[in-house]
């Protein structure tokens, strides 16, 4: 993992102090509120419903025990003892008081944490692929380069106030686990036919009112120009954005009206001004940061194969919980271990302090100390031996985290939605905890498979909704709640935005609809490997209009 | 019907405008119904956050229903009572407390 240098530690460290002497000066009524909003959203505290709210980054979703037990300890001091894991891989508590963050903040960062750049018109926290330098499949570990552009980013004083916030993810994969055409920028690192490492830049993604797919504009850029040629993409951004109108700010805007062509040359012009300059990254940098993502020490444990043939036998639930939650290692005697934080009932993404606690000793004791939170809002232990899966498994039953239906109709993707969102117009947590509850079989959701089910409580789309293969966006219309269903989305390498397919419905029609949707889907599957998703792209909405609005359907 | 809400600034506890002071329970609120006594609500209000007490100002519909108050909308329920997913947070949770005290 990367361990903070003395810069890094300077640097929060006076960030800490600073917004403390701010917070100091607002409670005494030397800064208004008008003063003071810009400041505190640098720092990562909103105001909300109930209270203020602090989101915390997580850079690339990478967390080592010691900061999971911090988040822990925040939780249970200064909240009420539990945390949300949210789609951009960070963590929020809902409940801090304002008079207490800044010890909350110097608390994080003698754990090298904060919560700069979690708001605000700037980079964002910078996101990948959560099974990053542990997968199979894996080409190169995109976290390093993550790294470079999350220190490139900090407080970067040319994109501290871009016209709208942006965000940036990575993936080292062909399988993209980090939704990078949802992005601002894409990132797919990938090795050349020479076998050199770079990327394929893609821009202009993004959800929320305007939901649109990132356009590729490089089809190769050498690694050490990876900070040239994103500057050059911030700078045309930073020029053209719109500034006048906030719903049309973001770049997806931008490139959508000027033509990607045309975006693409423009930076490509910029990049010929840059590119032999000082962002060049010197061969050295790249080396020194990747070094810090070194895989860990992966000695060979051969007699994992044998050990989980024989828990398989003894035990149906670890069976069930290995075909789910356990992903292929690059290493034949490891897995990547997802904990679901999606129990059945309960609120997706949330977690309470003791589970914190558990699972930072977890990853001491079997995953080389390394945590990962995933944009789904489950967490992820990347490097278990195989030999250890049934100790792992059995220790997460005994805190309830071994839920195993990753994938599954139940690990259901949710914003907090009008119980916490002072933006949201609908609540998000019941209608998946309901979705959920309907669906409690685990043997029918086996039978169902892959369905991905997200729901946002407003148009901003936190809850991924038009990237699920079943979204749901909540709207309030004439005072009460109602659901729109979107099907087709997808957020993986074959990105799709979904359709939206009719009027929508009330909070005591939603699970129905719902059922409905996975009943027509079950009857018209050619056989159990077809998904959803797959039937939806082979016969369209229409079965599933039929099914839900019957004649409506027809006549329209 | 209107009301009068915001969020305390030092901790962002949710309170409404009552009896001359901003107090934690929506139930004591002072209910306000011609558009004089609103602007004069308007007025205390705006002084609370000048006085750097309040933030988040906003006059809300009501309807009293059984002799208590309502609001209108379902955010507003919302703030007055907690999270509808946890009755162990937020206001509610206080009422559970002292019924069960």
């Amino acid at each position: 993992m990367y361990r903070y240098d003395e810069f890094d530690h300077a640097f929060v460290q006076a960030r800490v102090a600073q917004f403390s002497d701010q917070v100091e000066r607002r409670l005494a009524g030397e800064l208004t509120e008008e003063q003071f909003r810009p400041l505190r959203l640098m720092n990562g505290v909103y105001l909300q419903l109930h209270a203020y709210m602090l989101r915390v980054a997580i850079p690339y979703g990478t967390l080592s025990s010691r900061q999971m037990r911090m988040l822990a300890h925040i939780a249970r001091t200064y909240d009420k003892g539990y945390g949300h894991f949210t789609t951009r891989q960070n963590i929020q508590f809902h409940w801090p008081a304002l008079s207490d963050i800044p010890a909350a903040l110097a608390d994080l960062a003698s754990v090298e944490m904060h919560a700069l750049q979690t708001s605000g018109n700037c980079i964002r926290n910078i996101s990948a692929d959560h099974f990053a330098g542990a997968a199979a499949d894996e080409v190169a570990d995109p976290r390093p380069y993550a790294e470079i552009m999350r220190q490139w980013s900090s407080v970067h004083p040319e994109f501290s106030y871009l016209p709208r916030k942006f965000k940036i993810a990575l993936t080292g994969s062909n399988r993209d686990r980090a939704a990078i055409q949802t992005y601002d920028i894409g990132l797919h690192l990938k090795r050349n036919e020479a076998g050199e490492l770079g990327f394929t830049v893609w821009v202009g993604g993004g959800q929320g009112r305007t939901p649109l797919l990132a356009k590729k504009i490089r089809d190769f850029l050498p690694r050490q120009h990876l900070l040239s040629y994103v500057t050059a993409i911030m700078r045309v951004y930073n020029l053209h954005g719109r500034r006048d109108n906030k719903w049309k700010a973001r770049i997806k805007i931008l490139v959508h009206e000027m033509g990607a062509q045309e975006f693409a040359r423009q930076v490509e012009a910029e990049w010929e001004t840059l590119k032999d300059g000082d962002l060049k990254l010197p061969q050295a940098d790249i080396d020194a940061i990747n070094a810090y993502f070194a895989p860990p020490p992966l000695v060979d444990r051969p007699e994992g194969d044998e050990a989980v043939r024989l828990d398989r036998l003894d035990s149906r639930s670890f069976s069930d919980w290995l075909n789910r939650n356990v992903t292929t290692h690059h290493h034949p005697d490891y897995a990547a271990v997802t904990i679901s934080l999606k129990n059945i009932g309960e609120t997706p993404g949330d977690m309470s302090d003791s589970q914190m606690d558990a699972v930072a000793d977890l990853a001491e004791r079997y995953a080389f100390d390394e945590i990962r939170v995933s944009h789904e809002q489950n967490l992820v232990l990347p490097h278990v031996a195989r030999a250890d899966l049934k100790a792992v498994y059995d220790a997460l039953v005994e805190i309830g985290l071994a839920t195993a239906n990753i994938d599954l109709i139940s690990d259901i993707i949710a914003c907090p939605g009008l119980d916490y969102c002072t933006l949201a117009n609908a609540r998000s947590i019941p209608v998946a905890q309901q979705i959920a509850l309907r669906f409690a079989s685990l043997e029918r959701q086996r039978d169902i498979g892959e369905l991905k089910l997200n729901i946002s409580g407003c148009i901003n789309a936190c809850g991924h909704h038009h990237v699920g293969h079943i979204g749901i966006l909540g709207v309030e219309k004439k005072g009460a709640e109602l659901y729109q269903v979107t099907l087709g989305g997808a957020a993986d390498e074959n990105a799709a935005i979904g359709e939206i397919i009719g009027r929508g419905f009330g909070p005591d029609e939603i699970v129905d609809v719902i059922e409905t949707l996975v009943e027509t889907y079950l009857a018209i599957r050619s056989d159990r490997s077809e998904r959803f998703l797959d039937v939806y792209r082979r016969l369209g909405a229409a079965p599933f209009k039929e099914a839900l609005y019957g004649a409506e359907a027809k006549a329209a | 019907m209107k009301i009068m809400t915001a969020n305390r600034l030092v901790d962002g506890e949710v309170v409404w405008y009552g009896n001359g002071q901003w107090i934690e329970t929506i139930d004591g609120a002072e209910i306000v119904v011609d558009p004089a006594e609103e602007a004069r609500l308007e007025a205390l209000g705006k002084q609370a956050m000048a006085a750097n007490l309040i933030l988040d100002l906003a006059l809300i519909d009501i309807e009293v229903v059984d002799g208590a108050i309502r609001p209108k909308r379902l955010r507003e329920r919302i703030r007055a009572a907690g999270p509808t997913i946890r009755n162990d947070l937020g206001k509610q949770a206080r009422t559970q407390l002292s019924r069960a005290a």
